[in-house]
């Protein structure tokens, strides 16, 4: 490892995008155009549930200005009865939800799709397709699709022998539950839901196709992956991966709800069929009704401590919503929500429940925020029960360094005492509090990933840096990956461009998601930049006639080192750059690996509200977050990432969610009655980073993008029992829901 | 019916266009003006990320109808820097990193140069509900919030 002089790692530097993106020039997905192109639109299932019989789409096809359409038998199928995965995505899955099969699954499912040289003629056309529907029952809630008799998705699903809507189970056990609840002085067991919410990123899906004579495509689009969008389009459309290019479009928000696509594989058969590029956006109205949410919830929690605040056992019971297909994040809500805490006997279960609602998608921490509602809700009933302070019960059980948590993994060196120490330390904690304003804590854990990733660092002949990887950029990470490099090889920052390659361009990366991004492309970028100096090395010992182990870098130079010290003038990056053709050629080295050791991320918050009783507004005072956040690169980025999933926590818990109406059609379906947080609903979101370094990572990363959305639910909730007396167990703690709370009291 | 001739004055520039009577002023500026800074996120007037101004008014131009633009002036993001000179505003944005993945900051720095050169010395409070129409997702508005406050003290200081 590198001496680390901490010249640029941990500097707020401006990001090698930032001007593009404060100037309007940034390219979004739907912001570039090709000659010629023609638009695409989709026509959805007006019904929740619907057995296609026939789609007759000949009337569209004749209507003038219409050069293609595209039904479900132009995708390749994949048969329910074989999975085909594609990393967590099973293929069965998606190409159903991209366009429906055998039925129509809920409302807003596409059916079809046209393109034609104006949107108004492709919805025109859309209008034009016959569909014979025969309407089945449907069902939209939870406990609803649990019931005997409900009406089922997919007879191909079976639980416990027979045809259900639970399409699937996830068990983590430790110890003996039974038994420890037997030795606990104190059990509190509560249920609770939640309801779906959306990632909201404000940049609707789009993309932009055009696939050339000889059959290669050229996609054009915004998502978390370009290699995902390449091998999904592939596998969707038949077209060898070698013939189609993904070009990565800056991104206006994902969360995870960009780790699948939907409208690049028919976009790009439409621009097949056509011979024409195609472009598709989805409307806002789209965007709710058929992409994302994450899982609406139901869940038990019940612990047990002895009289002194030790958790003996913890059990836990998340039945989460799919959408219509499989594949809720039941992982992550069974998963971490006990993960944060040494408990000897754990059992932990997840239930994957499929309805008449979109398909979930990733949610930032997915699953994680609804297990940790629940049980950071029963730990502060538990204190109170105690008598203990609630970050004292924390403290009392919090995992360390040799804790085995019921997922699996050993913990390794992590910072979650630290974040409850300084949020017992801080002065939010003592802070004065008014009538009816409240105050919460929670914490929370979330895995963390690493994976696969690609860079290249090349050096250009004037002596400056090009760097290349291959994960869109979703909050800044390109400055981060310019801090390290500089930081390596003793350059100045703004001497490093930073570029995020397309599929052509670089190797495999996996997507940006699971708070991977930095972790990984820091270790490709470090293995690269090395190989780099190296040669550097190589190339001055040249020069010099002398070994190159008689070659020092240092301060963005060769320097001769050892007897040959002093002999030379350093060569500087330019000066190697400049005699690169004569000392070997060109200058640059690429690293591929999966990568591992990125270990989990801990996160607690402190939350003071206000209600008002009478209007049933809950209000945020005030917000602090303390979080592990292993070493900061570029601190700006860490604290956004802290602030933005906090802000998604608390709108999550007082404010968002799907509501359906009796024909199992989104009712909301818009940014006016979808209530995300505006900037006059928050305070300012205070963050305290704590650096305890990864000790498997070159300079420290742990992921910091996700965790930050554990805590806030129940950190808002606990809040709000404080500030009345009184508990909430269903979120969102919204006005009406709260003014009948009071009502009931 | 037939594409309507405009004439307007786009960033300070005289520009002509044909547009249907019925197309939004994003659709014309996104389109046929080439001006793809200002974004759609919603096409109902909720998120604000295509903010302009039309005769130093702050307006969303999903909600605008192109024919509007008749004899009237508009500004887009893409009028804010000076040649190579940013605005204060865009500069602070990068120095305290008030954006995260850029889709909103567009509609947000009009927005909020609207603001200060209403008030340019806006309180908290007062930056808050100025940009209540302006939704971003990624920063839950703490950095932005900030980045307009120091603008707006820089800009004072500068003044005086």
């Amino acid at each position: 490892m590198n001496v680390i002089s901490n010249k640029w790692i941990g500097q707020r530097t401006i990001r090698p995008d930032g001007a593009d993106k404060v100037t309007g020039r940034a390219a979004y997905s739907a912001d570039t155009t090709l000659p010629g192109l023609i638009w695409g639109k989709v026509l959805r299932s007006p019904h929740a549930h619907a057995r296609i019989k026939s789609i007759d789409t000949s009337k569209a096809e004749a209507l003038p200005g219409v050069k293609a359409v595209v039904t479900a038998k132009d995708l390749v199928d994949f048969p329910l009865d074989k999975s085909v995965m594609l990393g967590i995505q099973d293929m069965r899955w998606m190409c159903r939800n991209v366009m429906a099969r055998e039925k129509a699954l809920f409302h807003g499912h596409p059916v079809a799709a046209v393109a034609a040289t104006s949107e108004e003629i492709a919805a025109e056309a859309c209008r034009l397709i016959v569909v014979d529907y025969e309407v089945l029952p449907h069902v939209i809630d939870i406990d609803d699709a649990m019931q005997p008799g409900a009406p089922i998705l997919h007879d191909f699903i079976q639980f416990e022998g027979k045809p259900s809507n639970i399409a699937g189970k996830l068990e983590h056990k430790l110890g003996d539950v039974e038994a420890g609840f037997a030795g606990a002085d104190v059990i509190i067991e509560r249920s609770f839901s939640t309801e779906p919410v959306h990632q909201g990123y404000i940049e609707p899906h789009a993309c932009l196709v055009s696939v050339s004579g000889d059959g290669k495509a050229v996609i054009f689009s915004s998502s978390q992956g370009q290699f995902m969008v390449r091998a999904m389009t592939s596998l969707l459309t038949g077209i060898p991966q070698s013939d189609i290019r993904a070009i990565p479009a800056e991104i206006g928000g994902g969360f995870g709800g960009k780790t699948i696509i939907y409208l690049e594989p028919v976009a790009t058969l439409l621009a097949k069929k056509s011979g024409r590029p195609v472009k598709m956006t989805m409307s806002r109205e789209e965007v709710f009704r058929a992409s994302g949410p994450t899982s609406g919830s139901k869940s038990t929690v019940k612990i047990g401590a002895t009289r002194d605040g030790k958790i003996v056992a913890g059990q836990g019971t998340f039945y989460l919503q799919a959408g219509a297909l499989p594949g809720s994040p039941i992982r992550g809500a069974a998963g971490c929500a006990f993960a944060p805490y040494d408990i000897p006997n754990v059992h932990s279960l997840g239930f994957d429940v499929v309805s008449n609602r979109s398909k979930v998608a990733a949610y930032r921490a997915p699953g994680a925020p609804i297990g940790a509602y629940a049980v950071e809700c029963v730990l502060d009933e538990l204190a109170e029960a105690l008598k203990i302070d609630p970050l004292e019960l924390r403290l009392k059980n919090a995992a360390k360094q040799g804790t085995k948590a019921a997922h699996g993994p050993v913990f390794p060196r992590i910072g979650f005492v630290e974040t409850l120490e300084a949020a017992r330390a801080h002065d939010h904690y003592k802070a004065p509090l008014g009538k009816l304003q409240g105050r919460g804590v929670a914490s929370g854990f979330w895995f963390n990933a690493g994976g696969e990733s690609s860079a290249q660092v090349n050096i250009t002949e004037d002596g400056n840096v090009a760097v290349t990887t291959g994960h869109p950029d979703i909050g800044g990470s390109r400055a981060s990956i310019a801090n390290i490099t500089a930081e390596l090889l003793g350059i100045d920052y703004n001497r490093v461009s930073v570029q995020i390659g397309d599929t052509a361009s670089i190797g495999y990366s996996n997507l940006t998601g699971g708070s991977r991004v930095l972790f990984a492309s820091a270790m490709v970028v470090t293995q690269s930049t090395e190989k780099v100096i190296t040669t550097l090395r190589e190339r001055a010992a040249k020069i010099w006639k002398i070994d190159p182990e008689a070659v020092t870098w240092e301060d963005g130079e060769a320097r001769p080192a050892g007897d040959n010290a002093g002999k030379f003038p350093g060569l500087s990056l330019a000066d190697l750059a400049a005699r690169a053709s004569e000392t070997g050629g060109p200058i640059g080295a690429g690293v591929q690996l999966n990568t591992t050791g990125a270990e989990g991320g801990f996160a607690t918050h402190i939350c003071d509200v206000e209600v008002d009783a009478e209007l049933g507004i809950v209000r945020v005072l005030r917000y602090t977050s303390f979080q592990d956040v292993g070493r900061a690169i570029h601190p700006s980025y860490v604290e956004g990432q802290m602030q933005g999933g906090a802000a998604q926590g608390i709108g999550w818990a007082l404010s968002e969610e799907y509501i359906y109406d009796r024909n199992g059609k989104v009712d909301n379906a818009g940014f006016l009655d979808y209530r995300m947080p505006v900037c006059s609903d928050l305070p300012m979101l205070d963050t305290v980073m704590i650096e305890i370094p990864n000790p498997k990572h070159p300079q420290g990363v742990r992921g910091v993008g996700e965790v930050p959305l554990v805590p806030p639910l129940a950190a808002v909730a606990n809040a709000v029992a404080n500030a009345l007396g009184k508990r909430f167990y269903a979120l969102p703690m919204s006005p009406p829901r709260v003014l009948a709370g009071l009502d009931g009291a | 019916m037939a594409k309507q001739h405009i004439s307007t004055t786009i960033n300070g520039e005289p520009m002509e266009f044909l547009c249907e009577p019925h197309q939004s002023m994003l659709d014309v500026l996104r389109g046929p003006l080439g001006l793809t800074g200002s974004k759609e996120g919603c096409g109902s007037g909720d998120c604000g990320a295509c903010s302009v101004t039309l005769d130093g008014r702050l307006v969303c131009a999903c909600l605008m109808l192109a024919m509007e633009a008749e004899g009237a002036s508009i500004t887009t993001i893409e009028g804010m820097a000076t040649g190579e000179a940013l605005h204060p505003l865009q500069q602070k944005f990068l120095e305290m990193a008030a954006l995260q993945c850029g889709i909103c900051t567009p509609g947000v720095l009009m927005a909020a140069r609207s603001l200060l050169e209403r008030n340019p010395d806006p309180s908290e409070t007062e930056v808050r509900f100025w940009l209540a129409g302006n939704l971003c997702r990624c920063t839950g508005y703490d950095k932005i919030v900030r980045a307009v406050l120091e603008t707006a003290a820089d800009m004072r200081e500068n003044a005086a």
